[in-house]
């Protein structure tokens, strides 16, 4: 319904961005990424990341809670598989909508505040919502073991249907097509593209303008009798949905929910995915995302022997030395990095990558830097 | 009554550390205008401060006694402290009051630490947006947090009070209560008294010395204060420092009650972040007074009676007050007009 309006960049862009997507599995096994658990991953952080980049990216609100709606996003879906049916797909929908339904309540009641007081709100009710799923909503939640599903779950629609899993656990299949490795993969990188394109519309639209006027002066907008929270607690219900989808499609890989996922390093995880790539770029939380996850993978992967090998060509006393000082940043100490990476972006790149790569471009073509490039990383702050 | 005394007494020195690290980031908000998201690290610095102290005062000296044996023939060691063997009964009371005597050696580091962070970090974030503060100070908090687990492991090392206040007082007979209603372990009720101190100080310090003076004036107004010759930028450099060790000491001093990990940083400093908020930005007695009432209000959460009626109160009453608060009370309860309010 778009197609009429959608402009041949963005088309162009859409495109790239699909093939790119699709042929993750190849573009990426050089770096040693080619396989499917971390691939979907990358899609489904990917589609976290845009979502929050919706309400950070435009509107500026910084919300430090929206791990809460990946979690409520991941138990909808889990109970969804034990009550109705092991297919994902009213397992993602559900998610999105409660997804949207949790953001909506608080939203309504964050986006009261402005600034810190925003972050602050949120948080608050994310830890309200960690600490309770936590204790009182075990029998909901099932605490600190995670919920997990059961041989003897009801699955009412698989029954209606007739499909009997037997004795073994089930895992989630679409129609017969089992929702691990390779199919997983696809099925949320389908999704990660339906988000981008979303997304995209969403920039490109009347409603994206206003969201970024909510950004750059939300005095001069009150000033003209624009009533600016319905267009805020929108984006807040969009970028919840799009928390609440990457949740489900969490369970959907992997059919278990935790309270751990709504932690607020959680939320400061999506915070610095969305802010390494380039918050309010249409591309840069995902390639954000990806890098995270990937530096994470490798990163907590390494342990003494491998760095041992890596030093190897330094002679033996500068050998240990290196590998005790490198091997404080990766294995366990991986958030080390990730902590001293957070801090280096914001330093130095607070456009993150998007606008690196702006600046480099602007380096070799010469040309007086662009004052749009890297979508605006430094808004001029209202008065 | 004596069970309501009994629970307020409870909150008082969770109160008290909430207060402290609060008064910190009040006033780092309010002479540098940032928001500090590690303030929660160095707490736990301070913590850790104590762990120190305490590792290197037990570091034990071994002897072998060949006049006695173990079960396996070989000779028998003797393991005894460094300090013991120095300054004998002084040395063993050193050792049994390592927490207080940790302070000593916090202080300079934290004031240290706190100028560093200042010098090396903080200071380039002053004409920033608050969010690139929030975010980079969290990563900072990150860094510390993860190099302080490298170094002390993930789990809790508990620091024992010294053997005197390890005790129970029986605080209800001092106010004619019965005995044995109203107990209360003494390290608590040391830290509450602490807390107190260190709060009069700091507020003693700001309005009674001139370098206060100066230091309130620039809350007020840093230009004109720059504009008299003051070098005002070097004061908050102090004034970050001073604000780095109330909250390195309270958590030095709370080790006893809560065996310190690497994580108590940012447990607390959510908290602390609500308190501040909850107490109005900006505002010093605000942070004082939503610290203590948080705290004994979240004792009174965690009462059997309370959690009877609403299940799962106590975890999120500080939670669900703060929002109330920011709702009703947009300011906070002594938050000043014009703070933060873009």
């Amino acid at each position: 319904m778009f197609a009429n309006t959608i402009s041949k960049k963005d088309l162009a862009l859409l495109a790239v961005f699909t093939a790119a997507v699709l042929a993750g599995p190849i573009i990426l096994k050089p770096i040693g990424a080619g396989y499917p658990d971390l691939l979907q991953k990358f899609a489904i952080y990917g589609i976290f990341a845009l979502g929050f980049n919706i309400l950070f990216g435009l509107t500026g609100y910084l919300s430090f809670g929206h791990a809460a709606f990946l979690g409520v996003g991941s138990y909808t879906a889990v109970w969804t598989f034990k009550l109705l049916s092991m297919n994902p797909i009213p397992a993602i929908i559900l998610a999105t909508i409660a997804g949207g339904l949790f953001s909506a309540l608080i939203g309504f009641i964050s986006l009261r505040r402005s600034g810190i007081y925003f972050s602050i709100l949120t948080l608050a009710f994310a830890q309200m919502s960690y600490n309770l799923a936590y204790s009182v909503l075990t029998p909901i939640t099932n605490g600190e073991t995670g919920l997990q599903l059961t041989q003897s779950d009801p699955r009412a629609l698989d029954v209606a249907f007739g499909r009997d899993y037997g004795a073994v656990l089930p895992v989630s299949d679409l129609f017969g097509m089992e929702m691990q490795g390779y199919p997983g993969f696809y099925f949320c990188a389908v999704m990660l593209i339906v988000c981008f394109f979303i997304s995209m519309r969403i920039y490109r639209s009347p409603f994206g303008m206003m969201l970024r006027a909510v950004k750059s002066n939300q005095n001069r907008l009150n000033f003209t009798g624009v009533h600016t929270r319905p267009y805020a607690l929108t984006a807040f219900i969009i970028s919840g949905m799009y928390a609440g989808l990457a949740g489900g499609l969490l369970a959907v890989t992997d059919p278990l929910a935790g309270a751990e996922r709504m932690q607020w390093t959680a939320s400061g995880e999506v915070v610095l995915m969305t802010i390494l790539g380039g918050a309010g770029t249409l591309l840069g939380p995902v390639i954000g995302a990806g890098a995270i996850k990937y530096f994470e993978n490798i990163f907590s992967a390494f342990n003494d022997g491998i760095l041992m090998k890596i030093f190897s060509f330094l002679p033996e006393v500068l050998q240990h030395l290196a590998v005790s000082i490198s091997s404080l940043f990766v294995g366990e100490g991986w958030h080390l990095t990730l902590g001293a990476l957070f801090m280096v972006i914001v330093i130095f790149l607070p456009g993150g990558l998007m606008e690196g790569v702006t600046r480099l471009s602007n380096l070799f073509r010469k040309q007086p830097p662009d004052d749009r490039a890297g979508g605006t990383p430094h808004p001029a702050p209202a008065e | 009554m004596d069970a309501i005394l009994l629970q307020v007494l409870n909150g008082l020195d969770k109160g008290g550390a909430y207060a402290l690290i609060a008064l910190g980031l009040t006033i780092i908000f309010g002479t540098l205008g940032v928001v500090n998201f590690a303030h929660g690290a160095l707490f736990m610095l301070g913590a850790f401060c104590a762990v120190t102290v305490k590792a290197l005062l037990g570091i034990t000296k071994v002897t072998l006694d060949p006049t006695q044996t173990t079960p396996w023939g070989a000779p028998m060691e003797i393991r005894q402290p460094y300090v013991e063997v120095w300054f004998g009964d002084f040395g063993t009371t050193l050792l049994d009051y390592s927490v207080p005597v940790s302070i000593l050696v916090a202080i300079p580091i934290m004031l240290l630490i706190g100028i560093v962070m200042e010098r090396g970090l903080i200071r380039f974030f002053y004409k920033r947006p608050h969010a690139e503060q929030i975010l980079v100070t969290f990563g900072l908090a990150i860094v510390i947090q993860e190099i302080v687990k490298s170094n002390f492991g993930a789990n809790p090392i508990p620091q024992p009070a010294p053997d005197m206040f390890n005790g129970m007082i029986d605080f209800g007979v001092a106010l004619g209560f019965d005995a044995g209603n109203v107990v209360y372990p003494a390290w608590r009720l040391i830290y509450f008294l602490f807390s107190v101190g260190v709060i009069a100080a700091v507020f003693a310090f700001l309005q009674f010395t001139t370098f206060g003076m100066v230091v309130r004036a620039g809350m007020a107004d840093r230009e004109t204060v720059g504009l008299l010759g003051i070098d005002i930028d070097r004061r908050f450099t102090i004034v970050f420092g001073i604000a780095a060790v109330v909250a390195g000491l309270a958590g030095t001093m709370y080790t006893p009650i809560l065996s310190p990990d690497y994580h108590m940083g940012m447990d607390f400093l959510v908290l602390s972040f609500v308190v501040v908020v909850v107490g109005g930005m900006g505002s010093l007695g605000g942070a004082v007074a939503a610290g203590f009432l948080l705290g004994v209000l979240q004792s009174f959460a965690s009462m059997n009676e309370v959690k009877a009626i609403l299940p799962g109160i106590d975890q999120i009453i500080i939670y669900l007050i703060a929002v109330v608060v920011l709702l009703v009370r947009p300011r906070g309860l002594m938050g000043r007009r014009g703070v933060m309010e873009q």
